[in-house]
């Protein structure tokens, strides 16, 4: 395999303008597949969620699952389509053993929902439009595994098995438009979209969205044209892209080996590339000749699907709030900085201060809580901080005996690690530890005394005015307290006893 | 008469797996031909008020409520296949392509 060349990133902006699009393959997780009854279900063992529909036996009659059109329509929706009030289905005709039938039931000529566009929003706040071409239905192939040869990849290759338990999961394949004027920023367009979209379909509760899994899978298109042409460059394919990660070092790679093809005055090839992961770099698949003849024609055993605008406006009103606008909710109730928020969501905890503050916590409280403590321990112990443990309840509770002066900062971390560690409730954990701060003037004033005593040169100095050195005193009462004493207290009556103002 | 030449029928003969002699292009593409001719006639009688037409009844939204149904167990659904190995079908090496 030879390695292709490649400009640098910033050389190929300088002497091309990218041109993007994609086609991202969503799994919907409906319980039943699109036209048959057997399971959707991940992970089973091979062939056993399969019947007659699924293996393409002849003579049978597949029917069209109707929560799969509804959670289509609901995609096409939050995609802001329009939904077609008449569609179809179609053959799509070829030979490969990952499809029994030959051909695979999808929609050509009439797509369910068209005409979309999704805003995204880059990472420093710019957003860019892509316009959706279409969102079409369709049924997923077969997995094959390719055995013998060296390297598990299909060259080589002596045999492969195959199982059809994932042939006929329902898809909704989403086209974008071609995305015009990313420029440089094309890598990271690509990653957000692909993002959104699995944010989109995860939040409308139509799909698992488990990358990883496959549910969300994308082919990424790039062509390059000299700045200031407005025609298109010829483009590549690249499939397998299977990771946010992947999906925006697959569109640089791209970007890189088409200018380092165009510099040596080489067309690009039109053609399928494969992304892979080890190597971060693709290789050509087949080209495109007549492999693409499809012949598509109408699916003579399926009726068509007409979407009444009642229908329509009924799955509508079913659509939960777009995460995108959510988030500018959330942020303007909360009121976090945009940075305090973007820290917020990166982390992870956005859903987790969400419930805390319906809990009862203040929003600075709840962030201050998950961001520091929370974060901090699940990144010990490699789990997402949704996943520690820690109720919201717990919060609140933490953050009052806090407030009441029950406990100092110190120790409620303590009663944290008591909570995770499964040792009751905050409360009971600050009896049970023996962790109450020390109210009692009576203990405390001894320890000041001993710690004037111990450093009189700072306690002069305090009398002189120089309250700053104050630092000193109160850290050794709390360390002969072990920290149990409330620090405000103590400074409070370091400075009463010295007689100076604070 | 439409023109079906002997290429043609050999390139849908390729896209089909069909293995066709000489003999058998050259039969074959008088005999589409006349068919796509055939054809050709039914859509002239239709109209541009006539929409195409891929079913031949009036119906739509025949849907299946999304609930599970029956499944083979591997050893039924490998029944027919002329070879597999732990509960997968078995398919030759497939070099030439994805």
């Amino acid at each position: 395999m030879s390695v292709a060349a490649i400009l640098s990133f910033e050389e190929a902006m300088e002497k091309y303008d990218p041109v993007l699009g994609f086609e991202v393959h969503v799994e919907l997780n409906t319980k039943t597949k699109m036209f048959s009854s057997a399971p959707n279900v991940f992970g089973d063992e091979p062939n056993t969620n399969v019947n007659e529909v699924d293996l393409g036996m002849p003579g049978v009659l597949p029917v069209v699952n109707k929560a799969a059109v509804e959670s289509s329509i609901k995609i096409g929706l939050a995609l802001n389509c329009k939904i077609a009030e008449s569609c179809r289905f179609a053959r799509k005709n070829y030979f490969y053993p990952d499809t029994p039938k030959n051909f695979q039931t999808s929609q050509y000529d009439e797509p369910i929902a068209y005409d979309g566009y999704l805003d995204i929003e880059l990472e420093d706040g710019t957003v860019f439009r892509v316009e959706i071409e279409r969102a079409h239905m369709e049924e997923d192939a077969g997995k094959l595994t390719h055995m013998g040869g060296a390297t598990g990849r299909i060259q080589g290759a002596d045999y492969s098995l195959v199982d059809y338990n994932r042939a006929g999961v329902p898809l909704v394949e989403i086209v974008t438009k071609p995305i015009e004027g990313a420029g440089s920023r094309a890598p990271e367009l690509a990653k957000a979209y692909v993002a959104a979209i699995r944010e989109i379909v995860k939040n409308l509760g139509v799909s698992d969205a488990r990358m990883e899994r496959g549910n969300v899978r994308c082919d990424a298109n790039v062509s390059l044209r000299p700045h200031g042409r407005e025609r298109f460059g010829i483009r590549s394919e690249t499939k397998n892209v299977n990771s946010l990660r992947a999906v925006e070092h697959a569109v640089r790679y791209e970007i890189q080996r088409h200018a380092a093809v165009l510099d040596s005055g080489e067309p690009v090839i039109q053609e399928t590339r494969h992304w892979h992961e080890d190597t971060r770099t693709t290789t050509s698949g087949r080209e495109k000749s007549d492999a693409d003849d499809y012949r598509y024609f109408p699916e003579p055993d399926l009726v068509p699907v007409n979407a009444s605008r009642e229908w329509v406006e009924e799955l509508r009103a079913t659509l939960p709030e777009p995460p995108a606008a959510r988030r500018k909710r959330l942020q303007a109730d909360w009121g976090y900085s945009d940075l305090e928020f973007r820290d917020v969501v990166n982390a992870g905890v956005m859903d987790s201060i969400e419930e805390t503050i319906a809990a009862g916590a203040s929003a600075s409280v709840a962030r201050k809580w998950w961001m520091g403590e929370i974060v901090g321990r699940a990144k010990t112990a490699d789990v997402e901080p949704s996943e520690l443990g820690v109720a919201p309840a717990t919060i609140v509770e933490l953050n009052q005996l806090v407030e009441d002066g029950k406990i100092n900062n110190k120790m409620a971390s303590q009663v944290l690690d008591g909570v995770l560690a499964g040792e009751g409730t905050p409360a009971e954990i600050v009896e049970k530890r023996g962790l109450a701060v020390v109210s009692d003037d009576g203990p405390l004033l001894e320890a000041i005394d001993a710690a004037l005593a111990a450093q009189p040169d700072v306690a002069e100095k305090i009398r002189g005015g120089k309250v700053q050195a104050i630092g000193a005193i109160v850290g050794g009462v709390m360390k002969a307290t072990r920290g149990q004493a409330d620090a405000g207290r103590v400074r409070e009556l370091i400075l009463e006893k010295l007689g100076v103002e604070g | 008469m439409a023109a079906i030449n002997r290429d043609d029928v050999a390139h849908l003969a390729r896209l089909a797996h069909i293995e066709m002699s000489p003999e058998e292009l050259d039969r074959m593409a008088g005999e589409l031909a006349v068919i796509v001719d055939s054809v050709k006639s039914v859509s002239e009688a239709a109209g541009a008020d006539v929409p195409a037409t891929s079913h031949p009844i009036p119906l739509s939204n025949v849907f299946r409520e999304d609930v599970v149904g029956h499944t083979f167990a591997a050893e039924q659904a490998l029944s027919g296949a002329p070879d597999s190995f732990e509960g997968r079908f078995k398919v030759p090496a497939i070099l030439d392509e994805e």
